[in-house]
């Protein structure tokens, strides 16, 4: 490499990317410094001559001690996770099944029934909440986690059938023809075969589903009213904010802790889910 | 073991008709080849007799059973396709395997005949691996391993060798041989390559625009040829073809045309002289052009001028210009030309082709 190459690369690729990373774990890190910063701390003004936003001196558990003790927290975990696994079973077992028919099925209208199922995610939720909200009450559903689990798929399916379906004509279809002359019959070749294949991405719409509801506040806020059906996300900011009180500390607890199940799963999971969405399939 | 019998054979997708009636005869443990470039039909042939595209109109027989509505699985058949098709998240073992586990085989059985294949093949020791750790040749030697181990009655080959270099393509060709003369099973092997199918073929099926040209062992379509397509595909370099005129002179017929006079042979004579007057295509094989000696009448020769020198080593190709048309001449290594020279070609009398200009069929 030529002399004036190693500070190129450290301003056109080293610094961006570090403030990339910094922008992005800041949050994080946010959350973790007010999570264990005590009371006094956190209502200092900020002219203060004490004042040190960016880190403690006395940290301190007493926030997270107050949001496992005094909160239903550990009840909003349980929920969540219910809602989210179930949620994120039912729209993979339609995603897959669905996905698979519009990629390999000759039948009338496949084309259009992919498009059309695709301008079903495009509806925002926010405007969905409002004739959801009549057919969970038709139901008699409020306030219990099938509101949730049954509404969730409502934009996991689309978004599932969409992923899988790219995923499944970028594989040969000759495998799956080679299977049927070996003896397996569609079904089978597609449960031997076809999902097999699939693995990285069924694995990366399974994670992105499951993340889609754990994050999801919309539904969750409208359909669930009482505070030991809530979810983490509407549990911490509806019982920790009351009025124009911030439980700052334990909000912060809440969010560090909730967003602990989601980062985990995605670092087991980080290659499938990168061969996922770019859809390498090796013979 | 069975014959395959194809009986007035179509296929239309939407607009287009694929495959126009084709006839077929198969025999038993034969090997056939399905020639033709691409679009001829050829393929969808194929994968209609393995099942894969549902028959327009027709039949088709595998043994003496019709098998039009049946699944692929239930033909007893095994394919072999251009990219391979090997199950990627299975083992080498686990792919030869599978045709045999869904067809409920035992253990043991299994066992016995995928190491009784990979034996053939020369891939015991990749058995574990998996397909992305292997070579090209090897994948491919997986493929014909997966066919083989299942003894179905009709192998059926998809351009298997496509994929693979020029050496490791004619490496494969002579293995794909052999295992057909040990194993005798019937098969009907799809390719473009016209080498490939005159080297592999029991009988060759020339087919272009969904339509059979012409069927025969492989030296007949090379020396009688049905007509002019049959005629430029088979054989390398290509046939060389001349607009000539026919005429009747000094009591012999004349091939005419600018640069050159042939005069036929009187056996040739009888059958063109009904196209007297008349315009026909004359077609020459270039390795039935010579440089011309001292012996050779001006009947059987014409003037040529050299435009282009391909040394292969066995023969030297020249690309000549012959009045307004060009041709290829294959000849001795020993001949010393060079381009821009004038030379004198002499043809052999008794190898001369002609087709109608029309139906284009050999006269």
């Amino acid at each position: 490499m030529i002399e004036g190459a190693r500070w190129r690369r450290w301003i056109f690729f080293n610094l961006p990317l570090a403030l990339f990373v910094i922008g992005l774990l800041f949050p994080f890190y946010w959350m973790m410094v007010t999570t264990v910063r005590p009371d006094a701390e956190l209502y200092r003004p900020w002219m203060a001559p004490n004042y040190t936003p960016f880190w403690t001196l006395n940290p301190t558990l007493d926030h997270i001690r107050y949001l496992l003790n005094k909160t239903l927290f550990n009840r909003w975990m349980l929920n969540t996770f219910f809602i989210s696994v179930l949620a994120t079973v039912i729209s993979l077992f339609c995603g897959l099944l669905a996905g698979y028919a519009l990629s390999r099925l000759k039948f009338p209208f496949a084309g259009s029934l992919g498009t059309g199922i695709f301008i079903t995610y495009l509806v925002p939720q926010t405007l969905l909440f409002i004739p959801l909200a009549d057919i969970i009450r038709n139901f008699r559903l409020g306030d219990t986690p099938w509101a949730l689990v049954l509404t969730y798929p409502t934009f996991l399916i689309p978004f599932c059938t969409w992923l899988l379906m790219g995923y499944f004509k970028a594989i040969p279809r000759e495998l799956e023809e080679c299977a049927r002359i070996d003896g397996a019959t569609r079904w089978q070749a597609m449960v031997y075969i076809v999902f097999p294949v699939a693995v990285p991405g069924i694995l990366s719409a399974g994670i992105f589903a499951f993340t889609l509801s754990w994050n999801e506040f919309i539904y969750a806020l409208v359909f669930l009213s009482s505070p030991e059906q809530k979810t983490v996300s509407v549990g911490i900011t509806s019982e920790l904010v009351r009025g124009d009180v911030f439980y700052w500390g334990s909000l912060m607890a809440g969010a560090l802790l909730g967003s602990v199940p989601v980062a985990l799963i995605y670092s087991f999971f980080v290659e499938y889910y990168v061969a996922g969405i770019t859809g390498s399939v090796k013979g | 073991m069975a014959r395959v019998i194809i009986r007035d054979l179509n296929k239309k997708f939407d607009a287009v008709h694929a495959v126009k009636d084709v006839n077929l005869e198969i025999h038993d443990k034969e090997f056939v080849v399905l020639v033709g470039p691409s679009g001829c039909g050829k393929t969808t042939t194929l994968r209609m007799v393995a099942g894969l595209e549902t028959i327009t109109s027709g039949d088709i027989l595998i043994g003496d059973r019709v098998v039009n509505e049946l699944p692929p699985m239930d033909r007893d058949i095994a394919m072999v396709f251009q990219n391979y098709a090997l199950y990627p998240h299975m083992s080498v073992y686990d792919n030869m395997a599978f045709g045999l586990k869904m067809r409920g085989f035992d253990r043991s059985e299994i066992a016995s005949r995928v190491k009784a294949a990979a034996e053939i093949l020369g891939i015991e020791e990749q058995l574990k691996r998996k397909p992305r750790q292997l070579s090209g040749g090897q994948r491919q030697r997986v493929a014909l391993g997966r066919a083989i181990v299942r003894h179905p009655q009709v192998f059926l080959f998809d351009e298997p060798l496509s994929n693979l270099d020029a050496k490791l393509r004619i490496q494969m060709r002579v293995e794909i041989k052999k295992i057909h003369d040990r194993l005798g099973t019937t098969a009907i092997y799809v390719t473009h390559d016209q080498v490939e199918a005159m080297t592999l073929g029991d009988r060759v099926v020339v087919m272009k625009d969904g339509l059979v040209q012409q069927v025969g062992e492989p030296l007949e379509l090379y020396n009688e040829p049905a007509n002019r397509f049959v005629a430029g595909f088979i054989g390398s370099p290509a046939m060389n073809f001349a607009t000539v005129e026919m005429a009747d002179a000094d009591g012999a017929i004349w091939a005419r045309h600018e640069g050159i006079r042939i005069k036929l042979p009187a056996e040739l004579a009888g059958r063109l002289r009904q196209h007297v007057g008349g315009k026909v295509t004359l077609g020459i094989r270039p390795e039935d052009l010579r440089l011309a000696s001292g012996s050779d009448t001006a009947d059987f020769s014409f003037d040529a001028v050299v435009e282009v020198i391909e040394k292969l080593g066995s023969q030297i190709l020249l690309d000549v210009r012959v009045g307004p048309n060009t041709m290829v001449a294959a000849v001795e290594p020993t001949v010393k030309a060079k381009v821009h020279d004038r030379l004198r070609l002499a043809l052999n009398p008794d190898r001369l082709y002609f087709f109608d200009r029309v139906s284009q069929a050999a006269i």
